[in-house]
């Protein structure tokens, strides 16, 4: 352990990265080492890092499955849609408000996301398959709530035993006559991780709901706000801002969203991306069947706040939005300077480790480079290349046996309801002068050279990594939480936030930096040794004084 | 209102469960791994459920909970798991390092059909298990049972390591069930005290509530070894507490090796407690000290002072078998009315029992296996109470029907404790009496008009 024992500053990027490789089997480590990368932060002309491939078995992983990113990430934060787990219990009994996203009910007062709902197989369904439990199942939510919609989830039995659920759903829509009923073959065996429920769940939704509802829509500067699920109340505080300046939300995908928000989605005028991950699929989609373009925004920080809501003045480009947006700006930001000047002096020079999501681990370090602290490492657990390193390699992707087996629907300009947003003149000229649509530049560029990106981190590479470099705060999820925690060090969860939140926006930001500044700074930290641990010789004093 | 769309009206339903009132098997077989030391637990299924067991353990005991997983692949789906588990045998042992690797299935795998211990043989012999190092196996199809079963098939696969030497060795083995490590701290704080040696399995204890001390060890102190599990069969007597839960391992060790079993209640509560202790010193041939005796006592005066808050108060409890029937008798005992018991575990045996323990009571009772909280929250609409005792998931009914309530059971996600009191045992009898009289007092204080707002109670 020779490296081990160098000081901190002697560490070079590239020891590290031979530690957190050294323990492995030989095939284990030739396979990490290319999912460990770091950075040369050259812009747009950046190294290649292997991420979205197969997590190899007893590795301890940050993973879920597909259905964890249809059902709990997409679905989950759909209030007036009945979400019906097919297959054994656990899958819907772990989904079921596990992950924070709040929600309102709304003047019309539906809301199903306090109940979970399971076909609860037994043995017998999956020996003689399921599909009449199904159908039952369907029928008798119908009985009781009526809902405008009820979706089914497959499960990884399901798929095994080949019941087949997008009949059940199609006869029951039938039968049912008002009640849309779809399904989601989202088995969590399906892709490498809960990135090919994303992308399940964003097919089927576009299918059967998008441009469900033609009818006008008031507002003047009509938005879809995508890849943004509401967790811990983020959702609600961009909503306020955005409200605030005159933009109209017709749509959220999916924070606390309705059936009416996903029919209407295809009358707004632009798409905003929060999450590129999860949702950039119904970005294209939306564009291309409509004509919406998308911008690529980020309500994560106080100034990404405001350069978004910039970004989306200057999209629509009318002199009333931009002085609306300036004035909101210039309304919101002094509590957000007056907070972050007080918890600077004590957050100034920290740093910080991310591990999130696909695109959190981005999102947040623009939060913590506000309060002055450097982000020394970060990756995602489920994201693609094109996350780290920009929109431009997309074509390059390779797609291997897993990625092939994710259905890419065909989508093509509505005949009718295809309409530009802007003319191509003015397209151009908004590009002309810098405004990019349709482009995420990753994450690489935004960080140091010099820093490690890794992707897919695990429990062995996580606990090595802060014993190594020893950040003063480690981001991940709830099942990173506390073997961090042990090591003495901080953890802050930025999936479901711990019990905080919400973080985004102006106000989200406040609570942020509090939030940050209570975990760096917390005495508890202190507290780790006894006192005869400290010192454990013996006083020289012979008798009690 | 949260559950706003719940009717007052039920109409019996077939098909779909609504809030649950259980989970699947294999959560409860990752708890009891836990409770081996040096142990790593292993999902051999798709990731997901292995993130999902551990995403529940930590958020309910606040611990780290390492476990791996077999990471299927559509590919491991058709073809079979094997090349899956035995490539992460080799990994866990290399980089891991655990002195037990203990696997449970999942739906997936088990609707494959993947062999446990053909896979086993195959890691052995491509000598991928290092020496003395031990794997163990136990089926956990979701779709059957609940994670109360699945706990019991992976304490039973525990109990399978027994290997007796012919001679006996003094000790009883004791199976506490499905509880809180500060559960099975207490169990064998009254053992020492009962003068009874014990192997308790499995043991959570030091695991599931260890210090915080600026370091991280991924295999705690804690657990019952894997030398003690072998020395399971050369025990005098096992004492097996929930059916549920225990009553499978402890019939394997008796069946199987001679071992003479005891099934008891889980010991919850005065008679419940009582009967445990009595079964303790009897198999172990001790006498239990004044000091068991003191405790007990101040138990029943506890109940006396309180008596007067409790009597006839209806109660709604949901969870596990083995805890609402140890739980049902101590509110019966105390003169309270449990109402409403819902269970999601299948077994008419739940209900036969729940029937017994409540007929003398005067007033109709509901009881249900495979039942859930939607069924449960119609019976409360229908028939009110005064006190709510469940997991996490009842505060939404809670705050709905605005009802005293008391976390007890698994999971619990937003209140801390569980982990260090324990509920068993007369210690623990005091507790639950204090948390009780806690919430009904509370209630009092906030609804009693203020010419009757008191201070002395």
């Amino acid at each position: 352990m020779a490296t081990a024992k160098k000081k901190l500053v002697e560490l070079q990027p590239t020891d590290i990265k031979e530690e957190l490789l050294k323990k492995y089997p030989p095939k284990v480590a030739r396979k990490r080492a290319k999912q460990i990368l770091i950075n040369e932060a050259l812009e747009n002309d950046t190294p290649e890092i292997t991420a979205n491939v197969r997590t190899i078995p007893g590795i301890i992983t940050m993973r879920g499955c597909t259905y964890a990113g249809c059902k709990g990430v997409i679905m989950g934060p759909t209030r007036d849609i009945v979400n019906l787990v097919h297959g054994p219990i656990g899958c819907s009994f772990y989904a079921w408000l596990t992950r924070r996203n709040q929600t309102d009910a709304g003047v019309d007062g539906e809301n199903y996301m306090t109940y979970c709902f399971s076909t609860d197989m037994q043995d017998s369904d999956i020996i003689f398959g399921g599909e009449k439990k199904l159908a039952q199942a369907i029928q008798e939510i119908y009985d009781l709530f009526h809902p405008k919609a009820i979706t089914v989830f497959a499960t990884c039995p399901v798929g095994l035993i080949g019941d087949d659920i997008h009949t059940v759903a199609r006869n029951m829509k039938e039968k049912l006559g008002d009640c849309n009923v779809f399904a989601f073959s989202c088995e969590g065996y399906k892709g490498v991780s809960q990135s090919a429920g994303h992308h399940i769940a964003n097919n089927q939704v576009f299918t059967h709901m998008v441009g469900e509802n033609d009818e006008e829509k008031p507002g003047k500067y009509k938005i879809n706000l995508l890849g943004e699920y509401n967790i811990g109340g983020d959702g609600f505080e961009i909503d306020r801002i955005l409200e605030k300046c005159g933009i109209t939300t017709i749509s959220t995908f999916s924070g606390n969203s309705t059936y009416d928000q996903f029919a209407s989605a295809h009358t707004a005028d632009l798409n905003c991306v929060m999450c590129h991950r999860s949702i950039n699929y119904v970005a294209d989609m939306l564009e291309t069947k409509f004509g919406i373009p998308w911008i690529k925004v980020n309500f994560i920080g106080a100034r990404s706040s405001a350069k978004s809501l910039r970004k989306i003045a200057e999209y629509f480009g009318d002199q009333e939005l931009i002085d609306r947006v300036e004035a909101v700006i210039a309304e919101e930001m002094p509590q957000v300077e007056a907070v972050l000047a007080e918890v600077l002096p004590r957050t100034q020079g920290k740093t910080a480790m991310l591990f999130v999501g696909g695109s959190r681990a981005h999102h947040y370090q623009d939060l913590f480079t506000e309060m002055g602290m450097k982000t020394l490492s970060a990756g995602y657990e489920f994201a693609h290349r094109d996350d780290y390193e920009g929109r431009q390699v997309i074509p390059n992707l390779k797609v291997d046996a897993d990625s092939r087996n994710i259905e890419e629907i065909e989508i093509e300009p509505d005949s009718e309801r295809y309409k530009p947003r802007k003319t191509d003149a003015e397209m151009q000229a908004l590009e002309a002068r810098g405004f990019k649509f349709k482009e995420y530049d990753g994450i690489l560029p935004d960080m140091e050279a010099g820093t490690l990106v890794i992707d897919d981190l695990n429990q062995y590479e996580a606990e090595k990594l802060v014993e190594l470099m020893k950040p003063d705060i480690f981001c991940a999820g709830i099942k990173e939480k506390y073997s961090i925690q042990k090591l003495g060090i901080p953890m802050k969860q930025l999936h479901s936030y711990d019990s905080g939140g919400p973080y985004a926006g102006f106000r989200g930001a406040i609570n942020f930096y509090k939030e940050i500044d209570r975990l760096v700074n917390s005495k508890v930290w202190g507290y780790m040794k006894a006192p005869w641990q400290e010192s454990p010789e013996l006083s020289a004093t012979y008798v009690w004084e | 209102m949260l559950l706003r769309h719940t009717p007052k009206e039920i109409n019996e339903r077939s098909a779909v469960t609504i809030n649950p009132a259980k989970t699947c098997q294999p959560i409860g077989a990752m708890y009891a791994a836990l409770g081996i030391h040096g142990c790593l637990p292993h999902s051999h299924g798709s990731q997901g459920c292995c993130a999902y067991h551990r995403s529940a353990l930590t958020r309910h005991y606040k611990e780290p909970v390492s476990a791996a997983t077999s990471s299927f692949t559509e590919g491991s789906s058709v073809f079979g798991g094997q090349a899956n588990l035995l490539q992460a045998i080799n990994n866990i042992f290399t980089v891991y390092n655990p002195e037990v690797i203990a696997v449970h299935t999942t739906c997936l795998s088990e609707t494959i059909g993947d062999d446990l211990p053909q896979i086993f043989d195959k890691a052995r012999k491509e000598g991928t298990v290092p020496k003395g190092k031990t794997l163990i196996g136990a089926p956990t199809p979701s779709y059957v049972g609940s994670h109360v079963t699945g706990f019991a098939n992976m304490v039973k696969a525990m109990a399978d390591l027994a290997e007796p030497t012919g001679k006996k060795n003094g000790k009883v083995n004791v199976i506490p069930g499905w509880v809180e490590p500060s559960d099975m701290e207490e169990i064998k704080r009254l053992a020492g005290l009962v003068g009874a040696e014990i192997t308790l399995f499995p043991d959570t204890s030091g695991i599931l509530n260890g210090p915080l001390s600026g370091e991280y060890h991924m295999f705690p102190k804690g657990g019952v070894t894997v030398g003690e599990l072998k020395g399971c069969g050369d025990a005098t007597g096992t004492l097996a507490l929930g059916e549920w839960c225990s009553a499978d391992a402890a019939r394997l060790l008796d069946t199987k090796h001679k071992v003479p079993c005891r099934i008891l209640d889980m010991p919850f509560g005065l008679k419940a407690t009582d009967r445990f202790i009595d079964a303790l010193r009897i198999v172990s041939g001790t006498v239990v000290p004044e000091e068991i005796t003191c405790e007990r006592g101040q138990l029943v005066d506890l109940i006396s002072d309180m008596h007067q808050y409790f009597y006839q108060k209806k109660v709604a409890l949901f969870g596990d078998p083995d805890q609402l029937i140890a739980m049902t008798e101590f509110l019966v005992s105390i003169d309270m009315c449990p109402v409403h018991i819902v269970t999601g575990t299948p077994g008419k045996r739940f209900e036969k029992r729940i029937r017994e323990l409540t007929k003398d009571l005067p007033v109709p009772v509901n009881v249900r296996a495979r039942g859930d909280l939607f069924l449960l929250h119609q019976w409360i609409k229908n028939d009110p109470v005064d006190l709510l005792i469940g997991n996490t998931y009842g505060k939404y009914i809670a705050r709905d029907e605005d009802l005293p309530f008391i976390r007890w059971g698994f999971p619990i996600f937003d209140r801390q404790g569980h982990q260090y009191f324990p509920t068993v045992g007369y210690k623990g009898g005091l507790r639950l009496l204090e948390k009780v009289l806690d919430v009904l007092l509370d209630r009092k204080d906030r609804d009693d008009p203020e010419e009757q707002f008191e201070l002395v109670l």
